[in-house]
């Protein structure tokens, strides 16, 4: 069963999310921009969150829980506060991405798509990240990191955990 | 509708240009396979199964087009049995088989199955492709609906139906590739998801991922054990479905082989719900009228189709005071078999056993509803489908077909016409209306077919004027079938848009002719032949040729009243045959008072 988060301490959270399904047009399909909308707000998508999104738009669980769980960009488990995104592209990985990933797996101690324990990073291996000349490439939160050596990773992942 | 000219294998035929090429090659007697698509209601291209080889003025179509979602053009030319299209029909099979846990012979739809039938015809021997297969998860927590994962096949008809035709959603595609599943939201039990147990995703169901939880070898034991007293309820849908489990026409009326079948299985008594069905317009007649005469909740709405009530306590119990407290007939009946009648014949209550056949998955459920039992009694001790019949009556291997025709046994199978026409849509309704307007006027009233609130059309609305109290009064009444055509009759109530004074609702689209424990209509023989019409036609005949066709002209109904119960609505009457409702929670949580305060 899914982790419970205590509803009385996100209020908040769920008023702005009412208040932005209120501002968008039903006849142009809420559910997508909204559960983009929770997953932004809660950084993923509990069934609280899920009922909750059920209930504003009158859109069906199944239909809600059906689609959080065919994109791979929404969560059901909470994130680390900086996603680690491995490229696994074919550019990427002919230029060893797998050597990257091995060594993530070796510093965080964490499997693809775990999060750490301080809850700092959560692990993913992704699709083509759309810069291939600077393969291997890796993504931590919003900034690239290219042509990338295993042995650098240590050192980069320590920069994050001192911020 | 303008007509444009195609041409399918050769022939050349013109059809209106709205039509599909699977609608099309109908018209020239191609039956094109199908096992996602039902008409109407799932087309969406899915199992891949119809595609065909077409062009246009000799511009080939890229690949194999779907043929269920094609649209007719002027000059098309299409071919369905070339060795492209076969061979594509037989790979598609063998792919969905290659995922598909194939234990037909021990399969609870062996025989009735679309994708085994297929199968059949496309000649498939072995399937070449040897691989994972999806994971076993059942479902059989709900006393009504047991949902089997490794059967799926994906085709999303059942999807379709809880969603579009009952505006209920509790079913969808989850997960995504080799994971999809068929199911509720995070994993829900049906029992715990918002299932109202209309089981009209059964009836959607080409295989056996979806099923009524059986109860048939409850039944068996009872009757084997020496120290019961078996009787059984026929609901009056079931007469209109059971000849279909044997071969026969849909809506094939076997009201005498249907008791007869039923004494040969060894029930001590063979009886019909119809009786408690009278029994139910003299109550409910009466609420009514206390209802309107007294300022009572209006409008009243029935409370027959157990599918509704949890509908109503679901999603709109600002609703539930205005449900009749009656119970519904099947409950009633057990109320009054191990009451009144265990009276009357000298019978232990306690080992009586009361089955009953319903058209009907939801009625499982009704029957293990807490409140349903007076003193500690059970009402209803098991429920089973129409198909549960048939299949227990293969069992015992009696040629149904040759079955003579019998008559139910006294007392509690004595029926009105009024009593019959329950299981279609607009039938408790226009009972009622025969008992009520008769009761108003103190008169045998002759004009008694209310042609109104009959047919398939989702709401009916009717305005009759009749005597309250000696003041002319314009009654308002509606009938609704199919829970989403429920929802909309009540947010129009809401939003002061419609005034009534009661309200017929029965669950399924078509009303228990066409419940979801009714006998399987394939969705090709769908095409053919529609069962809530058929089925509500053998119902409808049967009235006509009823002696009685009123409910409180139900010579033991008026005997009931007289020795026991004393008068409708009385003391006794409200401890046997009355009931209460509750609002239910939807998908509940463990924080859900948290979340109640957040909505």
């Amino acid at each position: 069963m899914q982790k419970v988060i205590d509803i009385k301490e996100n209020v908040t959270k769920f008023e702005e999310l009412s208040a932005y399904i209120e501002r968008q047009d039903e006849s142009q399909g809420v559910l997508m921009q909204t559960l983009h909308k929770a997953q932004e707000l809660f950084g993923y998508l509990p069934i609280e969150v899920q009922k909750f999104v059920s209930e504003k738009t009158k859109i069906p669980m199944a239909e809600v829980y059906g689609v959080a769980t065919f994109y791979t960009q929404f969560s059901l488990e909470p994130k680390g506060k900086y996603t680690v995104g491995v490229c696994m592209g074919t550019a990427c990985y002919v230029k060893s991405s797998q050597l990257v990933l091995d060594q993530l797996i070796k510093t965080l101690k964490i499997s693809v798509g775990e999060t750490t324990e301080d809850g700092l990073f959560t692990l993913e291996a992704t699709r083509c990240l759309g810069c291939c000349g600077l393969a291997p490439v890796i993504m931590i939160g919003d900034s690239v990191y290219g042509k990338l050596e295993p042995k650098k990773i240590p050192e980069i992942i320590e920069s994050y955990r001192k911020k | 509708m303008d007509k444009v000219k195609v041409t399918i294998n050769g022939m050349e035929v013109f059809v209106p240009a709205d039509y599909t090429v699977l609608m099309a090659a109908r018209e020239v007697n191609i039956d094109i396979p199908t096992l996602c698509y039902l008409k109407d209601i799932n087309e969406i291209a899915a199992c891949r199964l119809c595609v065909v080889e077409a062009d246009i003025d000799g511009r080939p179509l890229r690949n194999l087009p779907a043929s269920c979602v094609l649209k007719v053009e002027n000059g098309m030319n299409v071919r369905t049995n070339t060795t492209r299209v076969r061979e594509a029909v037989r790979t598609n099979l063998e792919l969905i088989l290659a995922n598909h846990n194939r234990e037909c012979l021990t399969c609870f739809r062996n025989g009735t199955c679309e994708l085994q039938k297929l199968c059949d015809e496309m000649g498939i021997g072995e399937i070449p492709y040897q691989g994972q297969k999806r994971k076993v998860r059942l479902d059989n927590i709900s006393s009504s609906i047991v949902r089997d994962s490794s059967k799926c096949i994906l085709c999303g008809r059942c999807i379709s139906v809880c969603k579009d035709v009952q505006g209920i959603g509790i079913l969808d595609f989850t997960k995504r590739g080799f994971e999809t599943e068929v199911a509720p939201a995070f994993d829900y039990s049906m029992a715990d998801a918002p299932c109202v147990y209309c089981g009209q995703c059964i009836q959607a169901c080409p295989v056996a991922a979806l099923r009524e939880r059986t109860n048939i070898d409850d039944v068996w034991d009872a009757l084997d054990d020496p120290d019961k007293y078996v009787i059984v309820q026929t609901a009056p849908a079931v007469r209109a479905s059971l000849g279909e489990e044997f071969g026969m026409p849909v809506g094939t009326r076997v009201t005498g082989k249907m008791v007869a079948g039923l004494r040969r299985l060894g029930f001590n008594n063979v009886f019909d719900t119809d009786f408690t069905a009278d029994l139910t317009i003299l109550e409910e007649g009466t609420e009514l009228l206390g209802r309107i005469k007294n300022g009572g909740k209006l409008p009243m709405i029935t409370s027959c189709s157990p599918g509704w009530i949890r509908y109503c306590e679901i999603f709109y119990p600002e609703f539930v005071e205005n449900l009749s407290s009656c119970k519904s007939p099947q409950q009633m009946f057990g109320a009054i078999a191990k009451s009144y009648y265990a009276e009357k014949m000298g019978l232990d209550p306690k080992k009586m056993v009361v089955v009953s056949i319903m058209p009907c998955t939801s009625k499982k459920s009704e029957a293990a509803r807490p409140e349903m039992e007076v003193d500690g009694i059970r009402d209803v001790d098991f429920s089973l489908t129409t198909r549960e019949l048939g299949n227990m009556i293969k069992q015992a291997r009696i040629d149904f077909k040759r079955l003579p025709d019998e008559d139910f046994d006294k007392v509690l199978g004595e029926y009105t016409g009024a009593g019959v026409i329950f299981g279609a849509t607009g039938g408790v309704m226009e009972a009622a209306l025969r008992t009520v307007a008769d009761i108003l006027t103190g008169e045998d009233l002759e004009d008694i077919e209310y042609q109104a609130v009959r047919g398939i059309e989702g709401v009916k609305e009717a305005t009759l004027r009749l005597p309250i109290g000696g003041v002319e009064t314009d009654v308002n009444v509606a009938v609704v079938h199919g829970t989403k055509n429920a929802a909309l009759v009540l947010e129009a109530i809401k939003a002061g848009k419609r005034n009534y004074h009661f309200i017929e609702v029965m669950a399924c689209p078509g009303g228990c002719v066409h419940g979801g424990g009714q006998s399987h209509v394939s969705s090709k023989d769908r095409l053919d032949v529609n069962p809530k019409i058929s089925r509500a036609n053998a119902l409808y005949a049967e009235d006509v040729i009823m002696a009685n066709r009123k409910s409180h002209k139900n010579p033991e109904v008026i005997k009931l009243y007289a020795d026991y119960l004393k008068e409708p609505n009385s003391h006794l009457s409200h401890k046997l045959l009355h009931t209460h409702y509750t609002a239910k929670k939807q998908y509940v949580i463990e924080n859900q008072k948290d979340f109640d305060d957040l909505i």
